[in-house]
């Protein structure tokens, strides 16, 4: 699939490759456990309804980075944790991880290339498709569009995905002198 | 995988069927979940192992109304103090008065051979969160399967009715308010005394009274109550006031949107009320002639 006509290259450089520690399962992990509680958290009023989806990002930057250490098996089971959650359609998260996660391993080896602006985009994309999924389960099972705020998760954590770049790496940058411990 | 060997021969199924495979996995899940209500036992489960980390999401929402209340000055806890002192009063006096209706009323109600009123029980809940899922108008509170909590039973607080137990977990069950778009409440204008029911319609702050006639009895303001014929909620409970009516004669039916009584989108304390399942699941005595309709259980 070519997508170079949607996402001409603008002058921006991609982020500079750094080394950095190999990266734990256990790390993971945590991250996406981080992920979950991030999503889960009461928050009041409107706040709740444009809250971005945490581990969509999450899952996006593991599949963009470091390919081939997060499956579809991960993110299908935390589907399902956040439909129990959510209490919305038993598989809607799943399957729209699911499509999340095959858009970002088809796109991951462009994504990289890219700067964080057109990376940005990117992420947006594949963000609002899911949401897309999951509101064309919703509205084949007898639900309305609940509104204009539906879109602005994925816009929303598309803008934080420079920040998550920067986060989920710092346990991962080498101490700056390999003599202290 | 980044630091060993890459894997040039084995590199499990292709991308494609993977997707396939999860995707038709889902798919299973949906229909078998929206059409059929399976994978109850599967949703449990999950939903135990979940609640460690729900309880802990919902830890700083709470703090943080815990430090709200430190930081209440004395002078605004002793008038409040006061007026619960002066609404206690109030309480007593009207609930002796009460008491002594009740047992009159229980007295005339022997006399005239009418069945004895369902025995109510209350559970006291807090609300811990309401749902993401911005398709839907729910709340999960603290209270589950352990408390005696079943599914189909009504939630009220303070000023009216909030909504129905929609499913039960151990420790916690969700409440669909009666905003949500699928939750239908029997209600009985109080001025009037005319019947009907209120739906919502999927968004805060709003209910619509549907399938009443133009020229109906109602105004501005008036005040609905359930009137308790689904026996789920009791009779009398305020659940909406009308909001606005629009007359139309080219329509059969007039357009009328009430707004909700309780707190409905507030976080707080509400009230499960339980009833007896014996006098739900069968209204009508064997040995009394009537129409032997099964009811269907919400």
């Amino acid at each position: 699939m070519n997508l170079n006509w949607l996402l001409p290259p603008i002058g921006t450089k991609a982020p500079p490759q750094e080394i950095l520690l190999p990266v734990k399962t256990r790390y993971i992990a945590v991250t996406l456990l981080m992920a979950l509680v991030l999503d889960l958290l009461a928050l009041p009023g409107v706040l709740q309804q444009i809250r971005p989806d945490f581990i969509a990002l999450t899952l996006i930057y593991w599949v963009v980075y470091h390919p081939r250490r997060v499956g579809f098996l991960p993110a299908w089971t935390l589907g399902l944790i956040m439909d129990v959650a959510d209490s919305s359609l038993f598989g809607q998260h799943a399957l729209a991880y699911a499509v999340l996660m095959y858009l970002a391993i088809l796109l991951y080896r462009r994504i990289v290339m890219f700067g964080m602006r057109q990376q940005i985009i990117h992420v947006l994309a594949i963000l609002i498709a899911s949401q897309f999924i999951m509101l064309g389960v919703r509205m084949m099972a007898g639900a309305d569009f609940p509104g204009p705020l539906y879109f602005v998760p994925s816009l929303l954590g598309a803008a934080l995905w420079p920040l998550l770049f920067n986060v989920i790496r710092i346990p991962l940058r080498p101490r700056a002198d390999p003599d202290v411990v | 995988m980044e630091y060993s060997p890459p894997p040039f021969f084995k590199r499990g199924p292709s991308l494609l069927t993977r997707f396939t495979f999860f995707t038709v996995l889902s798919v299973v899940l949906l229909v078998s979940d929206a059409r059929f209500s399976y994978l109850q036992v599967l949703r449990q489960a999950i939903a135990t192992v979940v609640y460690p980390l729900q309880r802990l999401a919902s830890l700083p929402s709470g703090l943080a109304a815990r430090v709200g209340d430190f930081f209440v000055t004395q002078s605004q806890l002793q008038r409040e103090n006061e007026q619960l002192r002066r609404q206690e009063l109030l309480h007593t006096a009207q609930l002796q008065i009460q008491k002594a209706l009740e047992s009159e009323n229980q007295h005339l109600r022997q006399l005239l051979a009418m069945r004895d009123r369902v025995p109510r029980d209350f559970i006291g809940a807090e609300i811990l969160y309401s749902h993401r899922d911005p398709f839907t108008r729910r709340v999960v509170v603290d209270k589950g399967l352990q408390d005696g909590v079943r599914a189909g039973l009504a939630v009220i607080d303070d000023n009216g009715v909030v909504g129905q137990v929609t499913r039960v977990f151990p420790w916690a069950s969700e409440v669909t308010l009666v905003t949500d778009k699928e939750q239908a409440v029997p209600i009985q204008a109080v001025r009037s005394g005319l019947r009907g029911v209120t739906f919502g319609i999927g968004y805060d702050g709003t209910l619509e009274l549907r399938f009443m006639p133009v020229n109906a009895d109602l105004q501005n303001g008036d005040l609905l109550v359930t009137s308790g014929i689904d026996g789920t909620y009791p009779a009398g409970l305020p659940v909406a006031v009308v909001s606005n009516i629009e007359r139309n004669a080219a329509y059969a039916f007039a357009r009328i949107t009430c707004t909700p009584a309780a707190g409905v989108s507030s976080f707080g304390q509400v009230l499960i009320v339980s009833t007896s399942d014996k006098v739900r699941e069968n209204p009508v005595p064997d040995d009394e002639p009537g129409p032997k309709s099964k009811r269907v259980k919400k």
